[in-house]
């Protein structure tokens, strides 16, 4: 079995930090929901970025869905395939309404506004965030937003979900709420969070990023 | 209760909208833009004294039946009327005229003072039309509408950008302003103070420049290839047309009355 997502021996450093990854290797395979821990700027966040091509390893490659991936234009089809959810759901909500929001990704897909609408209607209904499509992003909570960027992520049909500390400044009822949408659904997960009752309720494997590389738990 | 313009603006005291649904609410954001605009034009251009003061009382009607809330109007009215206030005690004495008096030696002119009073008559005009057209609007609204009447696309998703991180940067400047207090911070006139918010205003433009780059990544994440896309659900109804057709009389009605012959 191919992993869906593959970094091989990618190395990544920045001018004031140095290296943060050195010859790492991590893969994911279907069905699989990988934690990733490690301290802060120990290089999480980084490979995510790497591996849908928002930085370019100094070394090493990325493999994803089926091909070697190199340049902005290959990663464009790795991006609607893998759905990113950032750290902060401010950066990532940017429409005026909600439904505007989940319906960006769909819309870039090509999908006419009439189907836009309706799947970003469904994932919200499947999130049971229905009801919340006339709402202004930014006067939602901290939970109702993290939920809103997941549908706009989930409205993109991904095969994969890159998630960076999905439960961050949530209250333990959303928390709650968020692992139980996470459970339900099918995709590969790679997951960053500090939680530990976090990922034991979700992760089937721990990696931890330590000294540039990944090392399974 | 729907959500207006200023409503991005709540974390600025005294500024949550206590809106009670109105006539004016009733009508299309894009029929309500249009007309503050002509009205705007026809008010702005005229030469004579009385066309701004009938427009005046337009105004006043606009915003009866928007029913603002009075103080809040008053206020930010009056904010402007502080400049129109410097200006009409300026220009009698910037104008050449008939003189009217003399004060120190320097001569106040009839058409200086009439000129002035013009413009304050139009200002206010516009100024409270706006308020009662336009500054009702939701944020958003206004964005959709605008992108409606083809204003060019890059305006209107800055305008949507805008009102979509003004709140975010706006609560950012708090944090870091609560941290400051936090360490005992009181401004004074002093070196330290004025480095202090040096520094809090350099914080807040990197940040900033930090945080657009993220949402430019998620943007990419999603699939941006420079086209926002836009939902709404305005109608176009009767009257809407007839409040067009409203303003378009008086416009015409301006035209022939000769209010803008030299």
């Amino acid at each position: 079995m191919t992993a869906l997502i593959r970094a091989e021996q990618v190395s990544y450093s920045y001018p004031q930090r140095g290296m943060v990854l050195d010859q790492a290797d991590l893969s994911l395979y279907a069905g699989e929901k990988i934690s990733l821990e490690g301290s802060n700027g120990a290089g999480k966040t980084t490979l995510l970025n790497l591996l849908v091509g928002l930085n370019k390893p100094k070394a090493g490659s990325i493999y994803a869905f089926g091909k070697q991936r190199m340049v902005e234009a290959d990663f464009i089809e790795v991006r609607s395939k893998a759905g990113f959810l950032f750290q902060d759901p401010d950066d990532q909500l940017f429409c005026p309404t909600v439904l505007e929001d989940v319906a960006f990704g769909p819309m870039n897909q090509g999908k006419t506004p009439i189907e836009a609408k309706a799947i970003s209607l469904d994932v919200l209904d499947c999130l049971g965030m229905a009801g919340f499509e006339e709402r202004v992003t930014h006067q939602l909570s901290g939970g109702e937003k993290r939920l809103v960027t997941l549908a706009s992520v989930m409205a993109m049909k991904p095969e994969v979900l890159l998630l960076d500390e999905p439960s961050n400044a949530l209250d333990k009822e959303a928390r709650l709420r968020l692992i139980e949408v996470l459970q339900s659904l099918p995709q590969a997960m790679i997951i960053i969070s500090h939680e530990p009752s976090f990922l034991e309720a979700l992760a089937t494997r721990r990696t931890r990023l330590e000294g540039g590389k990944v090392l399974d738990v | 209760m729907p959500q207006f313009l200023e409503h991005s603006m709540t974390s600025w005291r005294g500024q949550e909208v206590e809106h009670q649904l109105s006539i004016v609410d009733q009508f299309d954001p894009r029929a309500r833009i249009i007309t503050a605009l002509v009205f705007a034009i026809v008010v702005v251009f005229s030469k004579t004294l009385w066309l701004p003061f009938l427009g005046l009382l337009l105004a006043f009607t606009f915003a009866l039946s928007a029913s603002l809330h009075i103080k809040r109007t008053l206020r930010r009215v009056i904010a402007m009327d502080m400049f129109v206030l410097l200006m009409i005690i300026m220009l009698p004495f910037t104008m050449d005229g008939t003189a009217l008096f003399h004060v120190f030696g320097f001569a106040a002119s009839q058409e200086g003072f009439i000129h002035a009073i013009a413009i304050a008559l139009k200002a206010n005009a516009v100024v409270l039309a706006l308020l009662a057209l336009v500054g009702t609007l939701e944020a958003s609204v206004l964005g959709h509408a605008l992108a409606k009447l083809y204003v060019p696309e890059k305006l209107v998703h800055l305008l949507l950008f805008t009102v979509r991180y003004l709140d975010v940067i706006s609560r950012e400047y708090k944090s870091m302003r609560k941290a400051m207090k936090a360490r005992a911070f009181v401004p004074r006139n002093n070196l330290h103070t004025w480095r202090s918010y040096g520094y809090l205003i350099g914080m807040l433009l990197v940040r900033s420049l930090e945080r657009s780059e993220r949402i430019y990544a998620a943007m990419k994440c999603r699939g941006y290839c420079g086209k926002l896309y836009l939902f709404d659900t305005m109608s176009w109804q009767v009257r809407d047309t007839c409040l067009l057709v409203i303003i378009t009389v008086f416009a015409v009605f301006a035209i022939f009355s000769g209010a803008y012959a030299a």
